[in-house]
Parts: C-alpha cells; sequence; structure tokens
C-alpha cells in the first residue's frame, strides 16, 4: 500500500514540476515576445508622439497669429509681411525647376533609353547622381558662392539661389524619371518601333507620356526641398525682403524670411506663422506626390 | 534629315547627362582650389587638430568643429536609430494595415518638415526643456547645448531610417519568416530573429544615410547648438558644428578668415564623401 502511494506521490510531485516549469519556460517565452512587442509599440508611439507635438505646437501657436497684414503686398519693419517672401518663393521654385527639369529628364532619357549596357559613362553618370544627392546644402550653398555669385558676378540673386538649387535637386528628378521610364514596358517601344517611329518619335510620344506620373511625383518632390531650403540659399539668393525687380536681384523664399525674423528675435509671432505656411505648403506637397504615387501604382 | 534629327537628339541627351559629371567637378574644383591654399597657408595639421578658432588674431584651428560635428551625430544616432529601427520593424511587421495607412504619410511629412521648422520647434520647446534639467541638476547653461541638437537631430534622422529600414526589412523573402513560424518560434521571435538580421546590411545604410543627414545639417543645428566655438566640454553646454561655422561667419569673413571657412567646408565634404562611399559599398553588399 505505502509502495502504491509512494509512486502515486512521485508521478503526482513530477506531474506538478513539470507543469510548473512548462507554464515557466512558456512564461518565459510570452515574456520575450511580449517584451519584443513592446519596445516596437513604444518606439512607434515615440515616432507619432514626436509628430503629434511638432505639428500640434506649431499649429496652436502659430495658426492665431496668421492675420491679414501677413499677407500686405509690402514688407516694412512694423508689419514683418511674408508676402514678398512668397512671391520670392515661388519665382525661385520656377526658375529652379525650368533649369532642372529639362535638364535631369534628358539625361534620364539618355540612361534608359540610348545608353548601351555596360556603359563606363552610364556608371560614372549615377556615381556622380548618387554623390550629389549626399552632399549637404550648406556645401552647395558655398559653392554658389563661389561660383555664381563671386566668379561669374552676378552677385547675391535670385537666378543665383536658382541655380544652386538646380544642381541640388538634379540628382532628385534624374533618378526618379530614370525609374519611371524603366518601369514603361518594352512592349510600348516595341509596339512604336514596328509601326515605323523612329527613336526620338517613339522617345517623345510613347514612353514619356507613360512615364509623366512617375516624373512629376519627382517634380514635386523637388518643389519640398526647394521651398524648404535655407542654407543653400542664404549666401546665394540673400536675405533682403522685398521682391526684387528682375532676376538679379536678391530676394529671401520664406525659408529664409523664418530664419532672418528669428535671428531678429523681434517678430516670434510672425516667425510661427511662417511655420504653419511652410508646414502648409509642405504637407499640400506631399499629399500630391503621395496621390500621384498612388496613381502610378494602381496603373 | 531624319537621321541627323536622331543624331542631333541622342548628341543632346548624351550632354545633358554630362551635366552632372560637369557639376561635381565644379564644385571640387572651386572649393578645393579655395579651401587647400587656406589650408596650406595655415598648416594642414595645425588647421585640422588646433584646439583654438580665434579668426580676430588669426588662429583657425577646426578640431572643437570636427569634434562638435560628431558628438551631435552620435548623439543622433543614440537616440535616432534605436527609435528609427524599430519603428520600422513595427510598421513592417507588426502594423495592421489601416494604422499603416496613417502613419506612413506622417513619416512622409516628418521628412518633408523644412530643417528650419525643426530648429525653430527646437528653440521654442527644446531649449527651455534641457533649461530646466539643466537647472535640475545644477549644471547651469542656457539650454543651447549638445544635448539639444542631438535630439533634434535625432527626430530629422527618424523618416530617412524608418523608410529605409521598412523597406529593406519587407524586402526579405516571406519564406524566412514562415521557416522560423515552422520551427515554433512565436511571431515577434521569427521577426526580430530571423528577418531583421537578414535585413542588416540594408538597415545598416539607412543609418549610414541618418549619419550623412545629420552631419551635414546646417539651419536646426545653429538654432539650438549655441555655437560657442570652444572643445565641447559637456551635454548640457553649447558647441559648434562645421556647418554652424560656415553658416554663422561667412556672412562678413574677408580674406584667409573666408577661406579657412571654405576649407572647413573641404573638411565636411571629405566627410561626406567617406559616409558616400560608405553607402555604396553596403549597397553593393545588398546587391550580391
Amino acid at each position: 500500500m505505502t509502495i502504491f502511494r509512494n509512486i502515486v506521490f512521485s508521478i503526482a510531485i513530477f506531474l506538478i514540476v513539470s507543469l510548473l516549469s512548462y507554464i515557466l519556460r512558456k512564461m518565459l517565452r510570452q515574456f520575450l515576445s511580449v517584451f519584443l512587442r513592446c519596445i516596437t509599440v513604444a518606439a512607434i508611439t515615440i515616432t507619432i508622439g514626436v509628430f503629434l507635438l511638432l505639428i500640434g505646437y506649431i499649429l496652436v501657436k502659430g495658426l492665431p497669429h496668421i492675420t491679414p497684414s501677413l499677407f500686405a503686398f509690402e514688407y516694412n519693419s512694423e508689419n514683418v509681411s511674408l508676402f514678398p517672401a512668397l512671391i520670392n518663393t515661388l519665382t525661385m521654385t520656377l526658375l529652379s525647376l525650368v533649369i532642372a527639369v529639362p535638364l535631369g529628364i534628358c539625361s534620364a532619357i539618355y540612361l534608359v533609353e540610348y545608353a548601351k549596357r555596360g556603359n563606363r559613362l552610364v556608371t560614372i553618370v549615377r556615381m556622380t547622381a548618387e554623390t550629389l544627392s549626399g552632399i549637404p546644402s550648406i556645401v552647395y550653398g558655398l559653392f554658389g558662392l563661389l561660383f555664381f555669385v563671386t566668379a561669374m558676378g552676378w552677385g547675391y540673386s535670385i537666378l543665383a539661389g536658382a541655380f544652386t538649387l538646380s544642381i541640388m535637386i538634379l540628382p532628385l528628378i534624374m533618378r526618379t524619371t530614370e525609374e519611371a521610364l524603366c518601369s514603361v514596358p518594352d512592349a510600348y517601344r516595341e509596339a512604336s518601333f514596328g509601326l515605323g517611329a523612329g527613336k526620338l518619335r517613339t522617345v517623345f510620344r510613347i514612353v514619356l507620356p507613360s512615364a509623366v506620373p512617375g516624373i512629376l511625383a519627382g517634380v514635386i518632390l523637388a518643389i519640398g526641398r526647394i521651398v524648404g531650403e535655407t542654407a543653400a540659399l542664404i549666401y546665394t539668393a540673400g536675405t533682403v525682403a522685398g521682391v526684387p525687380d528682375n532676376l538679379m536681384g536678391s530676394g529671401r523664399t520664406l525659408a529664409i524670411h523664418m530664419y532672418a525674423l528669428q535671428s531678429e528675435g523681434m517678430h516670434v509671432e510672425a516667425s510661427y506663422a511662417t511655420a504653419v505656411i511652410l508646414l502648409v505648403m509642405v504637407a499640400g506637397i506631399n499629399a500630391l506626390s503621395g496621390f500621384l504615387a498612388r496613381k502610378i501604382t494602381k496603373g | 534629315m531624319n537621321h541627323i534629327k536622331e543624331k542631333c537628339a541622342s548628341f543632346l541627351f548624351l550632354l545633358a547627362a554630362c551635366a552632372c559629371i560637369l557639376a561635381i567637378v565644379l564644385i571640387c574644383v572651386f572649393l578645393f582650389a579655395n579651401g587647400l591654399s587656406a589650408m596650406t597657408e595655415i598648416g594642414p595639421l595645425k588647421f585640422l587638430l588646433g584646439r583654438e578658432w580665434k579668426p580676430g588674431n588669426n588662429i583657425y584651428g577646426i578640431f572643437p568643429m570636427i569634434l562638435g560635428s560628431m558628438s551631435v551625430t552620435a548623439g543622433a544616432i543614440v537616440l535616432g536609430v534605436p527609435v528609427g529601427v524599430l519603428s520600422a520593424i513595427f510598421l513592417a511587421k507588426f502594423c495592421p494595415k489601416p494604422l499603416h495607412k496613417i502613419i506612413s504619410p506622417m513619416v512622409e511629412l516628418l521628412a518633408g518638415i523644412p530643417s528650419i521648422v525643426y530648429g525653430f520647434f527646437g528653440l521654442v520647446v527644446l531649449v527651455p526643456a534641457v533649461r530646466e534639467l539643466g537647472r535640475y541638476f545644477g549644471v547651469g547653461g542656457n539650454g543651447s547645448s549638445m544635448l539639444a541638437a542631438s535630439v533634434i537631430l535625432g527626430i530629422m534622422i527618424l523618416p530617412t531610417i524608418i523608410t529605409v529600414s521598412e523597406s529593406s526589412i519587407r524586402a526579405v523573402p516571406d519564406s524566412y519568416y514562415e521557416g522560423g513560424i515552422a520551427l515554433g518560434a512565436t511571431h515577434e521571435k521569427s521577426v526580430f530573429f530571423i528577418v531583421v538580421p537578414a535585413a542588416k546590411s540594408g538597415i545598416f545604410s539607412s543609418i549610414v544615410l541618418g549619419v550623412g543627414r545629420a552631419i551635414g545639417e546646417t539651419m536646426a543645428v545653429v538654432m539650438v547648438a549655441g555655437n560657442q566655438a570652444r572643445m565641447p566640454t559637456g551635454l548640457l553646454k553649447g558647441i559648434r558644428t562645421m556647418t554652424a561655422n560656415i553658416v554663422i561667419e561667412m556672412g562678413y569673413a574677408t580674406d584667409l578668415h573666408r577661406e579657412a571657412l571654405i576649407a572647413t567646408g573641404v573638411v565636411l565634404f571629405a566627410f561626406i564623401l567617406v559616409i558616400n562611399l560608405l553607402f555604396s559599398a553596403l549597397r553593393k553588399k545588398v546587391r550580391s
């Protein structure tokens, strides 16, 4: 009887111990998984929190200061209107795009449509484009100061700023156009050749039109960069707070306007308001580019 | 006629393709021509390792600025990389689809916000917070500091790290993940110990891109770092980066001072080139 009881007893102990160790192991296993899940959730919470804090703070502080007087045509020391800066930003954007977009599209056409496979030039161009896109904007600003402002003798001017920016956005436009051209199916080209069209006609009539949404998405990204750029423009376009008479005059864009206001330190409310305007512009630009990108993936 | 047109067009396209090369050659020539002469005049070692920057006394040593740039970048990496990579893992593997549709535009907008706005945010929110922190620990300081600059840069490199890491994690074949599950790993373990290590080089290259962005950032840093041209002394003390050095003094610099600033740009450019080389080496590794 006692033997029987001992056996039952030991089996019970064995069962309990193994059950406990099983639960413990399971918990440990679960613990690691739960922990891993927790840290990812914590990280994304931080990201979202930072985003909301940043946007929320600037909107709450800035929206009340957006007044009609900020959009007065003249800038003077009493009313630090941002309207001239807005005009300058538009001019700067248009001018930079006029220079960089044709150049970028043409070079992408060469890389995708004309260059033969394994062409040395293509590797070199790709490498330089990659290097260009990594150069910080202040270095572009220095170069613009040395080359366009000083060596070419243009002085602080919208033109010098636009040329500097166009070099800066060139790799971006080139890369997005390249991707857009590559995604056009070869069947289109073959069909066009089959109908007797030449290479040039095929490129301009068939390939480019089907690549337009992709190219546009790139251009819009470039606009975003131009609108937000400061460091490359301070010593090329200068910081004059009015609309210049012609392209050889100095004028500040919105981002520089904000920097100037802040470093003067007298018009903090106007800085907040300018920040809101910049944010709204960037958000609009992003939404547009996202819309185009979705259009591409839908076909 | 048509033949000539085709030839002309292809030549024009070739010319356009060379624009990039022309640009980089011009940038190199103009920067190096102006910068290197200053470096030889000051003495390369004295310029790079000199601990004092006193343009008024013709003493130009940018070692404090090099250290400043490096420490701020390191701070940004320490703060930004864990959050960024873990966020990327969440977005790629844990996020329900509807939530992803909300979060990814947020990350895109973070990437698009101009650096001047980041700087402004740092100035009105972070700097006072750091000032309070300094007061609490009895260190003092006015809040414009290495810590503030690191935090703002950490935020600025988040979108770069998140987008590049996320796409590299998504690029790992599903069979890896399924294999992990089949061997009895939980979802989390399979993601962390199988999928993420497979996406290692993509994640590294996102970090390298982030370093490039952090070291080249100018306006945001200028507004929060304090910009004292002296050796970094502490987390809560002000420092000056190479980029800040250029932007602050270029406006009124002349002669050797001006050239020394351009030489600072050359050093910065060299840093960026090294980072780019690292990045393309990593990319090659990803492809092979």
